[in-house]
C-alpha cells in the first residue's frame, strides 16, 4: 500500500506492474537528461558575455534538433505501446470474478462454481480497530489466489466508477450497461488497497477496494467453493 | 433453469470461460449477452426436437460466469413477461 510521504510507485505485485515501474524509470531518465541539458544551455546563454548577431541558415543544427527529439519520442512510444498490448493479453484465466460498482460500495460475485455474492463497504472510522487503515479498510475483502491468472469483469449499476489496484497495475472503468474485462496474475501474497478512481458522487472517496491474495491451496479451502 | 452446483468440477481442476476469439477486446458486454442468447436458443431447439439439453450447460456456465447476476435477473424477468428484446 501507499505510505506517508511516498515518492514513486507502490511495489509491484504483478508482472504488468513490474513492466510499468521499469517504463516509468525509463521515461524519467529521459526527462532528467532533457531537463539538465536545457538548464545547462539556459545557464550558458544567460551567463555568456558574447553576443551573436550573424548566424542564419544553420541547416545542420536545424536537422539535428528536429531528428533527435523524434528519436527520443520513438524511444518512449515503443515500450509504452508494448506494455499497452501486454495489459490487453488474456492468458487463459483460471478464475472469473465480477466487480460491480454501486453508489457507494463494490459488489463482488464469484459465480464460476457456487454463487458467492457479497458487498464490500468501507469500515466507518468509529468501527476501526487499532491497526486498521482509516478510509481504506473494508468489511469484506476480495480474496483471490496468487500465481493464478484471474479475469475481472467490471461493470456498474448506477454511475461511472473505476476499479483500481495500483500495485497490480490495474485501473478499469466501471460503466453502467457495459462489461469491461481485465486480467492479472499476482506474484506474492498480501493485502492490497485501491480506491474508486472515477468521481462518482458524494461518497466517491469512501468506497475503497481491498484485495487479499493468498496461496491457491488455502484459497481452495475458502468459502468460494464450500458455500 | 440448470443447477449450478451439479456442475462443480472435481477439486483442483479449475474451469472458467476460456478466451473467446469472437470477443478479443476489453468490452465483453456482447460475450455475456451472446452466451445468454445461445443458451436459450439451444434450450428451445433441443427441447423442440426432444433431445437432451445437457450440451446447453456450456453456454449456461459461460454466461453465469461472465454476466453480472442483476443483468441475468432482469433478462429472465423480461423473458417471463414476453418483453425480452433478443431473438430466441
Amino acid at each position: 500500500m501507499a505510505h506517508a510521504a511516498q515518492v514513486g510507485l507502490q511495489d509491484a505485485t504483478s508482472p504488468i506492474m513490474e513492466e510499468l515501474v521499469i517504463f516509468h524509470d525509463h521515461a524519467l531518465m529521459i526527462i532528467f537528461l532533457i531537463c539538465f541539458l536545457v538548464l545547462y544551455a539556459l545557464f550558458l546563454t544567460l551567463t555568456t558575455k558574447l553576443t551573436n548577431t550573424s548566424i542564419s541558415d544553420a541547416q545542420e543544427m536545424e536537422t539535428i534538433w528536429t531528428i533527435l527529439p523524434a528519436i527520443i519520442l520513438i524511444l518512449i512510444a515503443l515500450p509504452s505501446l508494448r506494455i499497452l498490448y501486454l495489459t490487453d493479453e488474456i492468458n487463459d484465466p483460471s478464475f472469473t470474478i465480477k466487480s460491480i460498482g454501486h453508489q457507494w460500495y463494490w459488489t463482488y460475485e464469484y459465480t464460476d462454481y457456487g454463487g458467492l455474492i457479497f458487498n464490500s463497504y468501507m469500515l466507518p472510522p468509529l468501527f476501526l480497530e487499532p491497526g486498521d487503515l482509516r478510509l481504506l479498510d473494508v468489511d469484506n475483502r476480495v480474496v483471490l489466489p496468487v500465481e493464478a491468472p484471474v479475469r475481472m469483469m467490471i461493470t456498474s449499476q448506477d454511475v461511472l466508477h473505476s476499479w483500481t489496484v495500483p500495485s497490480l497495475g490495474l485501473k478499469t472503468d466501471a460503466i453502467p450497461g457495459r462489461l469491461n474485462q481485465t486480467t492479472f496474475t499476482a506474484t506474492r501474497p498480501g493485502v492490497y488497497y485501491g480506491q474508486c478512481s472515477e468521481i462518482c458522487g458524494a461518497n466517491h472517496s469512501f468506497m475503497p477496494i481491498v484485495l487479499e491474495l493468498i496461496p491457491l491451496k488455502i484459497f481452495e479451502m475458502g468459502p468460494v467453493f464450500t458455500l | 433453469m440448470l443447477d449450478v452446483e451439479a456442475q462443480e468440477p472435481p477439486k483442483g481442476k479449475w474451469s472458467t470461460p476460456p478466451f473467446d476469439p469472437r470477443f478479443p477486446n476489453q468490452n465483453q458486454t456482447r460475450n455475456c449477452y451472446q452466451n445468454f442468447l445461445d443458451y436459450h436458443r439451444c434450450l428451445k431447439t433441443r427441447t423442440r426436437r426432444g433431445k437432451s439439453t445437457q450440451p446447453c450447460e456450456y453456454y449456461f456456465r459461460v454466461y453465469h460466469s461472465l454476466c453480472p447476476s442483476s443483468w441475468v435477473e432482469s433478462w429472465n424477468e423480461q423473458i417471463k413477461n414476453g418483453t425480452f428484446a433478443g431473438k430466441i
